[in-house]
């Protein structure tokens, strides 16, 4: 550690409670990643406070020395968003995890920010109630850091993202400041544009969400088409005919094959491509979409339909979906998950390029995406051990994202840029339009201290706000204009 | 950025005070239409010197980089129809109208049906946007309020309708933008897709800002399919008492019964209220959208039948019936039953309940109460809005006088405080508002100031129409 980083910590553990400043190199390792396991760096000081001011105390004192900080949730990030500094101080909010208020007659709960996404809906769900976004890290990830990536989850097709369910929060600003953002406020969306800034805007201490209301009836519906095409013509001529389903979401024959052989989903035989569907809402209105999705899956080619009787048979259906990332490690040594976004309509088009990409390069991709919305993971397999294979499923992965920015896409629906896909930010965007996001970044944090490194590609310095009028104008003290 | 580039001379010779031709040529120059300002072109009182329709982005940026060059303060407007709303801007140069923009391609939408996506110029009308995606039996989930409001107008004041309680706000269908900063910087973010995270959200920021930031010139949304079927459940309330019956004088609460209604699994898209305090009779109309609605509309008729009171003041019952806000034609009442399911929305749905505009926002469970506070106050106002959204508009009438508004906002303000409602002064003329501050507290106003101090450094946007003087 540096001399600064030691003063540093000395002066960090007389505002946080005793054994919250973590200075043990071997204990400092355990937070070196996060989901991105390959980016790799260990923290210079970890901090666990235990409340806002705390939090405050702790960026009042990185701001004192110039030192970067990085909030850290349950670290599943998968663009290493949460990857440390090590000249750094990690702040974990693993000690805030309380729910502070559940507030059914106005339908929201506030909660502290490691309050894990799942912790929400079980504490409400007696009263029939949840919390929307259903990333299916859910178990562990916590909404800090929901909040910070605008997760989504399999039933945001419908339900919308984070950002759709956050009524207000209460942030420490990168100055130090205890400040809360309120969709209610009038004036600039700054809650909005909070949400998804992955940690480079300060760090979010309270979260107010919004609770929604246990749907009368759930469907789910898997349906087995020979290949791909098929359950593409299926997810379009669904949507095309004016339905909105809770989830679609489809698997192709590798990223099946995967999961039958980690989790023996018992998905049918022979199917190139699986289709899972789940319609929910009042029962009169379910039903009739539930017909017309069978029709429509029958026509375009279904050689199996399954519905779910009951909540059992519910989660056998999504069980070989839930499990697809992590399945694909039985049919392959090591793996890139990638994210990428592209127009519903040129999701044929892209599947078929991404199969060129992995005939041309000689690296298998299974395919899991969230159909209705365009947005693809596919799962780029290869063998570490074998020499070049790591960079060659590397080079599979980028081009990946390349076809989705040539399709009008994005090169993230949901994992964030973090410090993996900064570099792609250029090719999705101008430098005018980055110099004006850094405009928001300067406005809350003109030193850079929140979580440098990461969303954009190259640091820009703030510098002073030029030329800011704090007086009358000019015109107004010349005695030319009146002042209104 | 673009301000390395200045399109017109900044020293001290040509700052402000230039003669006005020179930077009437310039802007000229640009090649976009540009004129000079009659007195009809007055944004809130205050006059411009130059009134520019640009046609595309890239006039706009230029219109931008001159007006930096010259130092003009630049008033972004759309349909025009709510230049009441904020602060009168505090300088007026330049008006850049919007309604000329077009995209590209020389349309106003281009719409990718398949993805139910739309890319839209800022300045197009949102009921003709409505009408042009209708034809493929799309829609933009949201209510325009205003007649002839554009696109642009719509996202710069944050405006909604009725079904804010199903599909959320503009900011909530917004997928991608297109602005020009005050230096001419052309900056877009998010996309054409619906789900994506890359980079800040421009959209969001620009949400609310009243042109203080910049000009939008286009938008990207998220559609929906136009539902199968819209049923409205409408029924009047029991008018409320003087006191007494209840503690909100309500003998049935239309906030406790919309929150009745918003927890149901009926799943209504919009429970609204029209009221005409301190002494009429509540109006709360549901609407149910989507396949089986007519089932649906049956469902939330028993459950509004089930949460209301019997007998209904023959008022109501022609309020009901004719859905206008003044007595209906030759005073005749018509046998409405007491909860009617209709295929046509009151009337009164979506409009704005008047020229002078309040917004109450408040937790629901405190509907009742601040209904009730508006009613103490005694004045005739009518209360409009979403009930289970909990975000009313309340009219006061335009002969008010200033002193009388200024006591109705703030003691409304100070009881609404307490149940965490906030009470803002959405549209009225600078006279009325002056003396009742318009915005009330925003805790966020410090990052607000940070964030147009990085934008419009020299206060050129719409300066002091916002929140703070922004
Ligand atoms: C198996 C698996 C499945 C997943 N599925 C999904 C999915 O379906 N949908 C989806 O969207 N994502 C998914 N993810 C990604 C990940 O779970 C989400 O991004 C999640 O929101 C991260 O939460 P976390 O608490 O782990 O945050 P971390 O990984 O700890 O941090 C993520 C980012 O948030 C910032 N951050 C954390 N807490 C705060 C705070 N309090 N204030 C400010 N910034 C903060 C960090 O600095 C970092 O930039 C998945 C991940 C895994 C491993």
């Amino acid at each position: 550690m540096t001399e600064t980083l030691d003063e540093l910590a000395r002066r960090l553990a007389g505002v946080l409670p005793p054994g919250a400043v973590i200075t043990d190199p071997v204990r400092l390792r355990t937070y070196e990643c996060d989901g991105l396991t390959h980016h790799r760096a260990v923290p210079g000081i970890v901090v666990l406070p235990g409340s806002a001011e705390q939090i405050a105390a702790v960026v009042k004192l990185c701001g004192e020395y110039g030192v970067p900080f990085v909030a850290r949730g349950a670290g599943t990030g998968l663009s290493g968003g949460a990857l440390p500094r090590t000249d750094g101080v990690l702040v974990v909010t693993s000690k805030m995890r309380r729910i502070l208020q559940i507030d059914l007659a106005n339908r929201r709960a506030v909660v502290e920010p490691g309050v894990s996404n799942l912790a929400i809906t079980e504490a409400v769900r007696e009263h029939g109630y949840y919390y929307a976004p259903d990333p299916s890290s859910q178990q562990v990830c916590t909404i800090g850091g929901n909040v910070a990536e605008n997760s989504g989850g399999a039933h945001c097709l419908k339900y919308g993202f984070t950002v759709n369910h956050v009524l207000a929060l209460e942030i420490v600003t990168p100055d130090g400041d205890i400040v809360t953002l309120d969709a209610d406020d009038p004036g600039y969306d700054l809650l909005g544009a909070f949400v998804g800034s992955e940690g480079t805007l300060g760090i979010t201490t309270k979260v107010t969400v919004r609770l929604s209301r246990t749907p009368e009836s759930v469907t789910t519906l898997l349906a087995a088409f020979r290949d791909i095409e098929q359950g593409g013509q299926a997810v379009s001529a669904i949507i095309g005919g004016g339905i909105v389903p809770a989830a679609i979401e489809m698997m192709d024959a590798l990223a099946i094959e995967a999961a039958e052989a980690a989790v023996a989903c018992a998905y049918p035989e022979g199917a190139g491509a699986v289709l899972i569907v789940e319609l929910d809402g009042p029962a009169a209105e379910v039903a009739h979409q539930f017909a017309e999705v069978e029709r429509v899956c029958r026509a375009v080619g279904a050689f199996e339909l399954r519905t779910a009787a009951g909540p059992e048979e519910r989660a056998a259906i999504w069980k070989g979906r839930k499990s697809a990332f992590a399945a694909v490690g039985r049919i392959s040594p090591a793996y890139i998950v990638q994210d990428g976004v592209v127009p519903r309509t040129a999701l044929p088009e892209v599947l078929a390029g991404i199969d060129r990409l992995s005939a041309e390069h000689g690296i298998r991709v299974a395919n899991v995406f969230h159909a209705g919305d365009g947005n693809l993971h596919p799962l780029v397999l290869f063998d570490d051990a074998e020499p070049g294979a790591g960079e060659r499923a590397e080079a599979v992965s980028g081009r990946i994202l390349d076809l989705c920015i040539e399709h009008g896409g994005s090169i993230t629906g949901e994992h964030g840029v973090g410090v993996d896909k900064s570099r792609y930010m250029p090719k999705m965007f101008t430098d005018d339009d980055l110099d004006t996001m850094q405009l928001v970044r300067c406005a809350f944090d003109p030193r850079g201290l929140s979580n440098p490194g990461k969303v954009f590609p190259t640091p820009r310095l703030c510098g002073e706000v030029p030329g800011v009028r704090r007086g009358v104008h000019p015109l107004v003290e010349s005695g030319r204009a009146e002042q209104f | 950025m673009a301000a390395s580039h200045p399109s017109g001379p900044r020293d001290a010779s040509h700052g402000p005070g230039a003669p006005a031709t020179a930077a009437g040529d310039a802007l000229r120059a640009t090649g976009a239409a540009v004129r000079d300002a009659d007195p009809g072109d007055a944004v809130a009182g205050v006059a411009p010197r130059w009134v520019a329709s640009p046609a595309s982005t890239e006039e706009v940026a230029a219109l931008m980089r001159v007006s930096a060059g010259y130092d003009l303060a630049v008033v972004p407007v759309g349909g025009g129809t709510k230049q009441a709303w904020g602060d009168p801007p505090q300088r007026c140069d330049l008006v850049v109208g919007t309604s000329s923009l077009v995209l590209g391609g020389g349309s106003a939408v281009e719409h990718s049906c398949g993805d139910l996506v739309a890319r839209v110029s800022a300045g197009l009308p949102f009921d003709v946007l409505q009408s042009a995606l209708a034809a493929s039996g799309q829609e933009l989930a949201l209510d325009g309020p205003v007649p002839g409001g554009t696109v642009g107008g719509m996202l710069a004041t944050a405006a909604a309708g009725p079904r804010r309680l199903r599909y959320g706000t503009a900011r909530d269908l917004l997928i991608g933008i297109t602005v020009v900063l005050a230096d001419g910087t052309v900056a877009r973010s998010g996309g054409k897709v619906v789900k994506n995270v890359a980079g800040y959200d421009l959209g969001k920021l620009f949400t609310g800002s009243y042109g203080t930031l910049g000009i939008i010139t286009e938008a990207v949304f998220r559609l929906h399919p136009v539902p199968p079927a819209r049923r409205w459940v409408t029924t009047a309330l029991p008018a409320p008492a003087a006191a007494g019956e209840s503690a909100t004088g309500f003998p049935v609460g239309p906030g406790a019964l919309a929150t009745a209604l918003a927890a149901s699994q009926a799943e209504p898209s919009a429970v609204e209220l029209d009221w005409l305090a301190p002494s009429g009779a509540p109006a709360l109309s549901v609407l149910v959208e989507g396949t089986a609605a007519g089932d649906r509309a049956e469902t939330v008729r028993g459950l509004v039948g089930s949460g209301r009171a019997t007998g209904v003041r023959a008022e109501a019952v022609r309020d009901l019936a004719g859905g206008g806000d003044g007595p209906a034609p030759g005073g005749r009442v018509e046998a409405v039953p007491e909860t009617a399911v209709t295929r046509q929305a009151p009337g009164w749905w979506g409009a704005p309940p008047g020229e002078v505009l309040l917004e109450l926002r408040i937790p629901p469970s405190g509907v009742d109460r601040a209904l009730s506070a508006v009613a103490g106050r005694g004045l005739p106002a009518r209360v409009r809005g979403s009930l289970a959204s909990a975000v009313l508009q309340i009219a006061l009438p335009g002969e008010v006088g200033a002193a009388a508004f200024a006591a109705f906002v703030s003691g409304v303000r100070a009881d609404v405080a307490p149940l965490g409602g906030r009470l803002t002064v959405l549209a009225a003329p600078a006279e009325l508002a002056r003396l009742a501050g318009r915005w009330g507290p925003v805790a966020a106003l410090p990052l607000m100031r940070r964030v147009k101090e990085r934008f419009d450094p020299g206060r050129r946007m719409s300066p002091g129409r916002m929140a703070g003087g922004l």
